[in-house]
């Protein structure tokens, strides 16, 4: 953790990037910027399944006792009497674990939310690999495959904390279906107050021009790390903060490819479906590019500690490096 | 016997009623026999109750379909939309020639009611179970707002083997949600046969009654005991109601009644003229006059034609 990310060569100072030691859940984002909604918008409501605490909506609870549904373990019950509420004018933010909304209740999404073009939010919380201990069936990796499959539905995965707080403002703004995914561990920030954020709008966090670097959610700190070695390799990489998987900036992703010639996508989920899925999908029509897709390919995860297994699973800065100089020699 | 609600007329003699209800039947079995494919038996044994809701019970406004003081109808088991057409058609919400367009490209009325597809439809359906939970959220937001509009929910005894009818269940009993007035069309059938060989659910009543709702049960083929049901469920306090109404299969339709094989399927065009004609029979009973589609005597009439 020497590794000084000021270094990077090619920040974009637009975007007014800072690097503190002090990590924060992404999670804790959400629930502070849903209990600023609450106060300035009587029509926010919050639903809950039993994970109040884990989702950060207790502050909300205690704030807006009526617009605070507990609906308790039942999800399916969560996204359709959200669906009921949208349909009066509400905006309601179903709020979960990822695995269970909307792995669970992927059907009553489609079909009472995203068909109808209902205005309900879908908090996927404690999405990915590093949930550790709690083992694979906690570890959602197809919620961004799932989501991004449905028509009307929208796809984001903030990086860190205080871009979780400006997605949660702006998926309250939007109207229609929206799928917010973040993690359960302390997050490394980038990103600051300053730092702008507008849905369907990638962020080239760092200019390059030998390869480009697309990620999103957390991982997008170990791939800074990734480009910093990189660099110190006299390798230039480009990197993108690709918050918004639907709609896909395709034309930031163009840019990277005409550019690069080279992308690697870094994501914590199953690459098929994924970030890597959708960015391959688009490039292999507009603008064929030579990539290499980093994620959970084909399998589960399992228990451990988040640390070991991000290592394991590839998603170390390290391994980063030497995916990014493999797919250069191809 | 008619009176004033809303832009409305509502139709507070029985036998108008009956006639109506027996009009709707007729349309349902045009329509399936046009589609050539579609549910038949569940909307002929709710004729009665959509009849009751539509001319008499429900505020709502074909006029102004999105009227901010109208009660909500949340049909939950989407199938039988083919009821629900010929009934909100007839209320004026459109066309009665649209019926039968149903099922067929580029169509208003879907296989399935999608509610961005045509005026008067309040949700989407056709996956079973999610109805109630979307009606008991709706209620829930009326509450919130302390408004007076009342949530009726069609929903079926098969889509009682959903876990998330049960949720929804659980749900309007914890927050109390006497403005949700829901209808169980207790049929006893689903497509694989009778309900209680595939998945026992009896005895119904006692369950809901377990679970603090306010249950009755009601005859669901009898206009004068739906009428008086419904109107007094709009009474309705301290609970979510449940309305077990016992219904017959393909009512009015001798040959469809009771049996499950009418679950799924349309009537061929022989098998609708048969039906047409029992159900001339019974408008001529009940108006003693000539068919209104093509102008026979009912004792003779083999209508298909919709024109």
């Amino acid at each position: 953790m020497s590794i000084n990310l000021t270094q990077l060569k090619g920040l974009n100072k637009n975007l007014h990037l800072h690097f503190p030691d002090e990590k924060i859940p992404t999670r804790n984002g959400y629930g502070e910027s849903i209990v600023e909604l609450g106060k300035n918008n009587k029509n926010i409501m919050v639903l809950c399944a039993d994970l109040t605490e884990s989702t950060r909506v207790e502050q909300f609870q205690k704030k807006f006792p009526e617009r605070f549904i507990e609906i308790g373990v039942a999800e399916q019950n969560l996204v359709t009497v959200a669906s009921g509420l949208a349909h009066m004018g509400k905006i309601p933010f179903a709020s979960s674990y990822a695995c269970f909304c909307p792995g669970r209740c992927w059907e009553q999404i489609r079909t009472t939310i995203c068909y109808n073009n209902n205005n309900v939010k879908i908090i996927g919380a404690h999405a990915g690999i590093s949930v550790g201990p709690d083992g694979a069936t906690h570890q959602m990796l197809e919620d961004i495959a799932l989501m991004r499959s449905l028509p009307n539905m929208i796809v984001i995965v903030p990086a860190d904390y205080e871009q979780t707080k400006k997605a949660t403002q702006a998926i309250a703004k939007y109207i229609g279906p929206s799928y917010l995914r973040f993690a359960r561990e302390k997050t490394s920030q980038l990103t600051s107050a300053k730092t702008p954020f507008q849905i369907g709008k990638a962020q080239i966090l760092k200019d390059g021009r030998d390869l480009a670097l697309i990620a999103a959610g957390p991982v997008l700190h170990e791939t800074l790390q990734a480009a910093l070695l990189l660099q110190q390799h006299n390798i230039n990489a480009m990197v993108i903060n690709c918050h918004t998987i639907k709609p896909l900036d395709k034309e930031t992703v163009l840019h990277a490819a005409k550019k690069c010639k080279f992308i690697v996508t870094i994501e914590e989920a199953q690459i098929i479906g994924g970030l890597g899925g959708a960015i391959t999908e688009y490039l292999s029509e507009a603008y064929p590019a030579k990539i290499k897709r980093i994620g959970v390919n084909d399998h589960y995860g399992e228990s451990g500690s988040p640390e070991e297994l991000m290592h394991k699973f590839g998603f170390s800065s390290q391994h980063i490096y030497q995916e990014a100089k493999k797919l250069l020699r191809r | 016997m008619v009176a004033k609600l809303s832009n409305f007329k509502k139709i507070t003699n029985l036998n108008q009623l009956k006639i109506l209800a027996n009009e709707i039947r007729q349309d349902i079995i045009l329509s399936l026999a046009e589609a050539k494919s579609g549910h038949s038996a569940g909307p002929l044994g709710m004729a009665d109750i959509f009849t009751a809701l539509y001319f008499n019970v429900l505020k709502h406004n074909p006029k102004n379909p999105q009227w901010k003081e109208r009660d909500y109808l949340i049909l939950s088991n989407g199938h039988i939309c083919p009821v629900l057409y010929a009934t909100i058609s007839k209320a004026g919400y459109f066309p009665r020639k649209e019926l039968f367009t149903l099922r067929k490209l580029n169509t208003r009325l879907q296989g399935h009611p999608h509610r961005e597809s045509l005026p008067g439809l309040e949700t989407t359906s056709g996956p079973l179970g999610s109805g109630l939970s979307q009606a008991a959220g709706m209620a829930y937001a009326l509450k919130l707002d302390k408004k007076p509009n009342k949530v009726f929910c069609i929903t079926s005894d098969g889509e009682h083997d959903e876990g998330n009818t049960w949720e929804a269940v659980l749900f309007a009993a914890k927050y109390k949600l006497d403005n949700l007035i829901v209808i169980m069309d207790r049929n006893y059938i689903q497509i694989d046969g009778n309900t209680e060989t595939i998945m026992p659910l009896n005895p119904l009543d006692k369950k809901y009654h377990t679970f603090n709702w306010n249950t009755k049960v009601i005859p669901g083929n009898d206009m004068s005991k739906i009428v008086a049901a419904l109107n007094q469920a709009k009474n309705n306090h301290s609970k979510p109601l449940m309305i077990i109404a016992n219904t017959t299969p393909g009512k009015g339709v001798s040959f469809m009644e009771n049996d499950y094989t009418w679950h799924g399927k349309p009537p061929t065009k022989d098998q609708a003229e048969i039906a047409l004609a029992e159900l001339c029979q019974t408008e001529s009973r009940l108006k003693n006059k000539t068919c209104s589609h093509c102008r026979y005597q009912h004792e003779q009439c083999v209508c298909i034609d919709p024109q």
